[in-house]
């Protein structure tokens, strides 16, 4: 262990992990970024896979000398960008003030 | 520094002149600032994580600083330059592999660790055997990552000051070598911190600066930028779509995927990127550095596009074969002196000036974060918890730290002096490879995988490092080809460059054999504790 984790952090630890209020933060998280890691991980291989072995659709003009690669480029940067914005909201409002109720509940039982 | 002060005095009526002086602003500024965060660093938390002390705005550029490295500066736009649109194609890797850092490791691992990324592996495991373990993978990434930024600097600096000469380069080396080893010893963190701090404005500043005045040529039309690109590059329409870089072969398309796969995964188990983490208050002061960190490493990427392709349109005549000669790495620096009005100029050599100087700051600042991060590492984990198995006071593991420091700076300032002759770019690549197959499949399994053991935990570094780094050996990028690190061995039987397709899976696969194969539960029973520190703060490190 880093730190001796003392006895009543230990039961404080076993407590709260019990907690319902643990368990939905738990289920909250991963039910955001499991799919959501998937998701861009497959959205981003997808354009290395068509860079690679589709070269004549990622060529095709969109309008000027903007073609369809530049687009699924750019939309690379706008899915990072969206994404990054979504989980920053979706956790300050699901999963800050329950792991801000627990973790008080901790100082308070085994002292900050 | 000698001869960068001739070098200004002789050379004013040009931009070599006024370049180094700027290099001179860039190393007194960086000094200053170390001495001035010197002040307040006391304790181990200081000394390793700036007294946990920083903003997320202030941590989110620090780690921009921390990772744009002259590759991403100089080599990114470089390769649009000269192979257009796979240049772009290569940069995006570098960003998306940031979602992985926000969603599964920045605020887990804040909560969870102290200094170290062993702290985090080492949480609920066997201290010795995973510390050595996680000690040995961070050295080895961050040497690696080391010399191939020293080796560059070397090349680049001459470059930049249009000096011919090995004993330039050698001096340069030893010079970079030596501030790096000052802003460590005599900063720690907060030194460093700084330092990447002042070198991401003045990066962000400076591309923000030409992107706009390239635009302005084009009458802010990408289109036409694009078009003109093109028409200038001798590749035509090829040069806006992918295939003229990694589309050459099934070989060089498999090596692209394999490369993507080490971006991806291989940015958030870098350990100078994971230890940033611990200089904020709290875990949601990590989650908005990365936020910070996103917006700044996107928009960068996004002008480099601009860049890459403005200076295959607007850079012509000698100054274009430059770029060519120089493997791309002037793209950059001779695009402003070309939109600020081409060689010759004032306001281009102002330009250029410039923007050489940002290319030094950000070489510094690099080389300052990787050397800190093998300190830290052989201090806390090394001399700290295995050697004195956790006995050694505060302040001997800070001197550890500095010692350490120097003897690391030293050692790469040893090595990258010979290793000029050599091709060494690949160990960049390599470097994100054994992050992507040693370290994250370590740190993920130990965060969201109760059974994981410390068997478990020792295969996959060990496993992924050396599949990472053997692959390596045994391909084109070692011997057997003409741009090997020894053309005239051959015993490549791997084909491909980057090890990552296959090295990746294998760290996951280790890691998961020696979790079944072992007997001890003892890391069970801490999974309780782990889970909910990590994802309440309860107990987190202050």
């Amino acid at each position: 262990m880093v730190e001796d984790v003392s006895s009543p952090a230990h039961q404080s630890y076993e407590r709260l992990h019990a907690t319902g209020e643990f368990a939905e933060l738990k289920s909250s998280y991963l039910g955001f970024v499991v799919p959501v890691t998937i998701g861009f991980m497959l959205w981003y291989f997808l354009y290395v896979v068509l860079s690679n072995w589709a070269p004549g659709f990622m060529g095709t003009k969109v309008v000027g000398n903007i073609n369809v690669a530049l687009v699924f480029g750019l939309l690379q940067f706008l899915s990072t960008f969206g994404i990054a914005w979504a989980y920053q909201r979706f956790s300050a409002r699901r999963m800050d003030p329950l792991a801000d109720e627990l973790r008080a509940e901790f100082e308070r039982e085994v002292g900050a | 520094m000698t001869n960068l002060v001739l070098a200004a005095v002789e050379g004013t009526s040009d931009h070599r002149g006024l370049t180094a002086a700027l290099f001179l602003v860039v190393v007194l500024l960086t000094v200053g600032i170390t001495f001035w965060a010197s002040r307040n660093t006391k304790t181990a938390a200081d000394y390793y994580a700036g007294g946990r002390s920083f903003t997320g705005a202030q941590n989110g550029l620090a780690v921009a600083g921390d990772y744009m490295s002259a590759a991403s500066f100089l080599g990114i736009s470089g390769a649009i330059a000269l192979s257009g649109y796979d240049g772009f194609l290569y940069s995006i890797g570098f960003l998306v592999a940031w979602l992985v850092a926000l969603l599964l490791i920045a605020e887990l691992l804040r909560n969870s660790g102290r200094f170290t990324m062993a702290d985090q592996l080492a949480y609920r495991m066997k201290q010795r055997p995973v510390r050595t373990a996680a000690a040995t993978s961070t050295v080895i990434v961050s040497i690696f990552y080391l010399l191939a930024q020293m080796v560059g600097a070397g090349a680049l600096v001459a470059l930049l000051l249009g000096i011919e000469g090995d004993a330039l380069k050698n001096f340069t080396i030893a010079a970079v070598g030596v501030l790096m080893i000052f802003y460590v010893v005599v900063g720690g963190m907060k030194g460093t911190t700084w330092v990447q701090i002042v070198k991401a404005v003045l990066l962000m500043v400076g591309t923000v600066l030409i992107t706009v005045l390239v635009l302005a040529k084009f009458g802010f039309n990408l289109s036409e930028l694009l078009g003109t690109a093109a028409a200038n590059s001798g590749h035509g329409q090829a040069f806006l779509e992918p295939g003229l870089k990694y589309g050459v072969s099934t070989t060089s398309k498999l090596d692209f995927v394999s490369l993507a796969i080490a971006l991806v995964l291989g940015t958030a188990g870098l350990p100078h990127i994971l230890i940033r983490f611990y200089t904020v208050p709290t875990a949601r002061d990590a989650r908005k550095s990365v936020m910070w960190a996103i917006a700044l490493i996107g928009a960068f990427y996004l002008m480099t596009l601009v860049l890459g392709f403005g200076a295959a349109a607007l850079v012509t005549g000698d100054a274009k074969q430059r770029i060519v000669d120089s493997g791309g790495n002037l793209a950059s620096p001779l695009l402003a002196q070309a939109v600020g009005g081409g060689a010759g100029s004032t306001s281009g050599a102002v330009l250029l000036a410039l923007i050489s100087a940002v290319a030094f700051a950000t070489i510094l600042a690099v080389v300052a974060g990787l050397t800190l991060t093998s300190a830290s590492s052989v201090a806390h984990d090394l001399y700290a918890n295995v050697w004195k198995k956790g006995t050694a006071s505060e302040k001997d593991e800070v001197k550890m730290a500095r010692i350490a420091a120097f003897i690391i700076g030293g050692v790469a300032i040893v090595l990258a002096i010979p290793g000029q002759k050599l091709n060494v770019a690949f160990l960049v690549a390599l470097a994100f490879a054994v992050a992507a197959s040693a370290n994250l499949p370590a740190l993920l399994y130990n965060l969201f995988w109760k059974r994981f053991t410390t068997r478990g935990a020792v295969w996959s570094i060990y496993g992924g490092l050396i599949s990472a780094v053997g692959l390596v050996f045994f391909s084109p990028t070692v011997s057997g080809a003409e741009t090997a690190l020894f053309p005239n061995g051959d015993w490549a039987w791997f084909p491909l460059a980057n090890p990552g397709i296959v090295s990746v899976p294998l760290g996951f696969l280790f890691g998961w054999l020696g979790t079944v194969t072992s007997t001890d539960r003892t890391s069970e029973s801490h999974f309780t504790e782990l889970e909910v520190r990590s994802l309440t703060g309860a107990g987190a490190a202050k």
